[in-house]
């Protein structure tokens, strides 16, 4: 009987280091930060971003064609409508797709000197998906914009 | 790979407090991870640029983190308020962790 005790005791606390293991290893998943995982979706992306926080629609404008005919570069461009002062500015965009083998796209950090938190860029498509911008503002709100765009030839992979 | 030459586009004089756009393209493939090679059918690996920053005076003012979904020869075009004269220093770095870099002079009023 003592022996038996003694055994499951050890046992218990192994699985117990083990979980404090598993869970330290979940944490410094965590820390590595907003860098997007396999497997993600477009809203987990999104809420990794804002932190769980609801993106209303508004102040974002972005831009995209309505159909690209080559999904390997698809020019896209956003405006955020803000005063861009040091106690009101957009401090970052996220931009997703909904349908590519990874969500992310890209990050745009925005500073005060910016005057303006608009930036374009060209970006792969893989089939008619919608792209989506997320805007943080400096008070902590979050604003999305999002634009279906519809793909002739995709533009990942081969 | 061919040379990576990154291009940039700055207006060379400016008035205070004038927001300018400044326009950015490097010429680099921007292997996705997810293309095959034809003759063996293995995953060619990642090989991305996957940080961009301008600094203006040494101070940030606009970065991006960039994820396979960007164009190869990525462009960023971006805005600007300048207020006084200076240089801007432009950072791409690759996954291979190597940067290239690229500066431009502006001259504010006067």
């Amino acid at each position: 009987m003592m022996m038996k005790a003694a055994t499951m005791r050890v046992t218990r606390r192994q699985a117990l280091g083990l979980g404090a293991g598993a869970t330290a290893v979940v944490i410094a998943g965590q820390t590595v930060g907003p860098a997007i995982a396999k497997g993600q979706t477009a809203k987990d992306a999104i809420k990794a971003f804002t932190g769980g926080a609801e993106a209303k629609s508004g102040k974002v404008s972005l831009s995209t064609p309505e159909i690209a005919e080559n999904g390997n570069t698809v020019p896209v461009s956003f405006d955020v409508e803000s005063p861009m002062t040091a106690a009101d500015h957009v401090q970052s965009v996220l931009v997703v797709t909904d349908g590519n083998p990874r969500p992310g796209v890209a990050t745009f950090h925005f500073s005060e000197m910016s005057g303006q938190a608009s930036a374009s860029t060209r970006i792969r498509l893989a089939k008619t998906q919608n792209v989506i911008a997320v805007a943080k503002m400096s008070d902590g709100s979050f604003f999305m914009d999002k634009r279906l765009v519809k793909v002739t030839i995709g533009g990942c992979g081969g | 790979m061919a040379k990576v030459k990154p291009r940039v586009k700055v207006p060379k004089k400016a008035e205070a407090g004038e927001v300018i756009t400044i326009k950015t393209l490097i010429n680099h493939k921007m292997e996705s991870g997810f293309r095959k090679d034809k003759k063996t059918g293995e995953l060619i690996p990642q090989k991305i640029i996957n940080k961009f920053t301008a600094e203006f005076n040494g101070k940030p003012v606009f970065s991006a983190d960039v994820r396979p979904a960007v164009s190869a020869n990525p462009y960023f075009q971006f805005k600007v308020k300048v207020s006084e004269s200076g240089t801007f220093k432009f950072i791409w770095v690759d996954d291979d962790g190597s940067t290239y870099s690229s500066e431009k002079k502006i001259k504010v009023g006067g």
